[in-house]
């Protein structure tokens, strides 16, 4: 049953990626552009490089998550004291505080989403890599969660900007934000772009590769 | 009849003429093809022209105040980034400026460029680019996380002072369901199509 699915790229067809325009991909392009006739973007049947490109960015991200979890998200100077605050301190205060759901939100957002993305994303690249043809559904609908879900870790660099602002004029107390921010914010764009990178049908082109031999 | 590939998985697969409010999927990984939409060109407009209206009241009028004592302090929706300039890290005030004040207005923009030529049958040779930019900006704009950020500050903030919302804070949040509904409305496959037959 399965030898009866036949992906565009097999047919010598490509999809653009921007409009859905499915055309006839020219043999010798080489390393010619081609170019969507309907509405002009430049067509791929695979996204170029995707795994090495979702790996360099994965990794960075990875990299910037230590810094972003180490380093203070927000300075707080109040009477006479200064406080740093990271993420995770920022997760406990809500939790012996009496707003445990907020403090689950922000867990949830700022270190368990990324860490899952970097897990889920990781499992992705070596499946597709070690040509892996266990349940390819599943993993679709994983890298579908991955890009669905990533967006929302900004949360906690949307909080400190609001923070900063409602807390600006010293008498009460002053709010900066930390040099955790500007990591953080760059673990959250890298992800996407690693999740934007990353081809979806590598996975079933290693699944259509298995059925023909 | 027509041929589409899935995004998700590159299966062909023939689409017959879709209903009003019907949805095509993937046989092989179940991903959603295309919508077929019913109005999509009014809707689309009637959500846009909404959105416009509420983008300006919740850039111009007061966002959120704050009260403790004889201390009353209010903030707009770009006070936020303009202190984040003022603490140096121009990098993530620019970020913040783009995800949530800039690409959603570019979005109902570009929305209202596309859509008013395509409603009026007028030829607008723009409209292919823009509507491609439209859907590159999409992921990057951010305003429901946003207002999830107001909650948690207010709920932060809530044993130092008193949090006020002001009307711009209402306008942001019905903002957020009336792009997300003019979003929804936009019947990809019939824009291209005549886009396509226009150009």
């Amino acid at each position: 049953m399965k030898e009866r699915y036949i992906s565009a790229k097999s047919m010598g067809l490509v999809s653009c990626h921007e409009c859905h325009l499915l055309s006839r991909w020219p043999e010798i392009s080489g390393s010619k552009i081609v170019y969507c006739p309907r509405c002009g973007s430049e067509l791929h049947q695979r996204k170029p490089n995707s795994l090495t490109r979702t790996w360099a960015l994965l990794l960075a991200a990875m990299i910037f998550y230590v810094p972003a979890n180490l380093l203070p998200m927000t300075v707080t100077a109040a009477v006479g004291t200064v406080q740093a605050d990271t993420i995770m301190s920022g997760v406990i205060y809500f939790l012996h505080h009496g707003s445990w759901e907020i403090g689950i939100v922000i867990f949830i957002a700022s270190i368990f989403v990324p860490f899952m993305k970097f897990m889920i994303l990781i499992y992705l690249l070596l499946s597709v890599q070690f040509k892996s043809i266990k349940q390819p559904k599943n993993r679709i609908r994983l890298y579908q969660l991955t890009e669905a879900v990533g967006r929302w870790s900004m949360l906690d660099v949307y909080v400190v900007t609001i923070l900063i602002a409602l807390v600006k004029l010293g008498v009460l107390a002053e709010i900066t934000a930390g040099p955790a921010v500007i990591h953080f914010a760059l673990v959250v764009v890298l992800t996407m772009l690693a999740a934007m990178s990353f081809d979806p049908r590598l996975i079933w082109d290693v699944v259509e590769e298995e059925n023909h031999e | 009849m027509h041929k589409i590939a899935c995004h998700e998985c590159d299966l062909v697969h023939d689409i017959p003429p879709m209903p009003a409010r019907s949805a095509a999927c993937c046989v092989r990984c179940g991903s959603v093809l295309f919508r077929a939409k019913k109005n999509s060109i009014d809707r689309t407009l009637a959500w846009t022209f909404a959105g416009l209206v509420l983008y300006i009241v919740a850039v111009t009028y007061p966002f959120l105040g704050m009260k403790s004592g004889p201390i009353n302090q209010q903030t707009s929706l770009l006070s936020g980034v303009e202190q984040l300039f003022n603490q140096g890290i121009y990098s993530l005030a620019t970020l913040v400026l783009l995800t949530c004040v800039l690409l959603p207005l570019i979005e109902l923009l570009i929305l209202l460029f596309v859509f008013i030529p395509l409603k009026f049958n007028l030829r607008n040779k723009l409209s292919i680019p823009a509507f491609r930019l439209l859907g590159q900006i999409e992921p990057w704009s951010m305003m429901e996380i946003y207002m999830l950020g107001i909650l948690v500050s207010i709920v932060k903030l809530a044993k130092m002072a008193t949090i006020v919302p002001g009307l711009a804070v209402i306008a942001f949040g019905l903002l957020i369901f009336v792009l997300a509904f003019a979003l929804s409305a936009v019947d990809h496959h019939m824009v291209w199509e005549r886009l396509e037959r226009e150009s």
